[in-house]
């Protein structure tokens, strides 16, 4: 990774910070993707507007980039340590039935565990909540165990 | 008025995973694969997204209320439990598998491939799954 891709990572976080301080600000509310999601789709009420409304504006996003013809894989220089550039929508590196069975596991462990690395990883720590801590630690740890099994081990899959 | 404030933050959020890099599955892979050619980019998308939530929340809280809402919604529970510790590995094990958390996967919504579409579709039925399994819901 060079020092630009490092730029561009810190000024997408930064947008995503931006993001959760004005829905905090306006709605009063934690930017959680998969809680907002999960209710948009299961839960009825007045929420349900926002929320749709949350998801279209999240899904025109990267759209908008394409839109307009930028794509970082272009834009930002590629190489560095990981050699990879980045698209502004990149094509899956895992098969149909790999991603059925992720999106299964990540569809039910963020429900169980109240939330992604949205509502944990960024709203929870920067809440300093201990429950979001814990949760972080642990999908990071085992994404990285998961990765490091698939690809050192099995030598297969993403 | 609630309707244009959650566009503009999904909008900001999708602009962000994508100004990031976080809608390739391949460079969040290359984050998680630290026994590969480690890319550390995750750590300057968290840590910048965390530390403006950090300030802008301290910020925003200030004024005691949301500005088109009653109240500041916060979840309150401490305490660690099994449901929390144990979804949050099934989904790192979805999320290494795949390379996919869910701001990313909705957010790509746009380069729809049948892969895509498949965790989509699973992810969804998950989260109905795991409605049924909570007692709270």
């Amino acid at each position: 990774m060079d020092l630009s891709s490092a730029g561009f990572g810190l000024a997408g976080g930064v947008l995503i910070g931006l993001s959760a301080t004005l829905l905090m600000g306006l709605l009063g509310r934690i930017a959680g993707i998969s809680g907002i999601l999960s209710s948009a789709l299961f839960e009825r009420g007045g929420d349900r507007g926002w929320r749709l409304a949350f998801l279209l504006g999240l899904v025109s996003g990267p759209a908008l980039l394409l839109l307009l013809g930028l794509d970082w894989g272009n834009v930002a220089p590629r190489g560095g340590v990981a050699a990879l550039g980045s698209a502004v929508i990149g094509a899956p590196l895992a098969g149909t039935p790999t991603m059925l069975l992720a999106g299964l596991l990540v569809g039910l462990g963020t429900g169980l565990g109240s939330g992604c690395t949205s509502g944990h990883g960024v709203c929870g720590l920067a809440r300093l909540s201990p429950r979001s801590l814990a949760a972080t630690l642990v999908f990071v740890l085992v994404a990285m165990l998961t990765v490091f099994v698939v690809r050192h081990l099995a030598g297969g899959g993403a | 008025m609630k309707p244009v404030a959650g566009y503009l933050a999904g909008l900001l959020f999708g602009l962000g995973l994508a100004l990031s890099g976080m809608t390739d599955p391949a460079r969040v892979i290359g984050f998680l694969d630290v026994a590969g050619a480690w890319d550390p980019i995750l750590i300057f998308v968290l840590g910048g997204a965390v530390v403006t939530t950090f300030i802008g929340y301290r910020l925003v809280w200030r004024r005691g209320t949301p500005l088109l809402a009653g109240r500041f919604q916060l979840p309150t529970r401490r305490d660690l439990d099994a449901r929390l510790l144990g979804g949050a590995a099934l989904f790192g094990i979805g999320w290494g598998l795949s390379g996919y958390c869910p701001g990313p996967a909705v957010a790509s919504l746009a380069g729809l491939s049948w892969p895509l579409a498949a965790f989509l579709v699973a992810l969804v039925l998950g989260w109905w799954l795991s409605r049924r399994l909570s007692p709270v819901h």
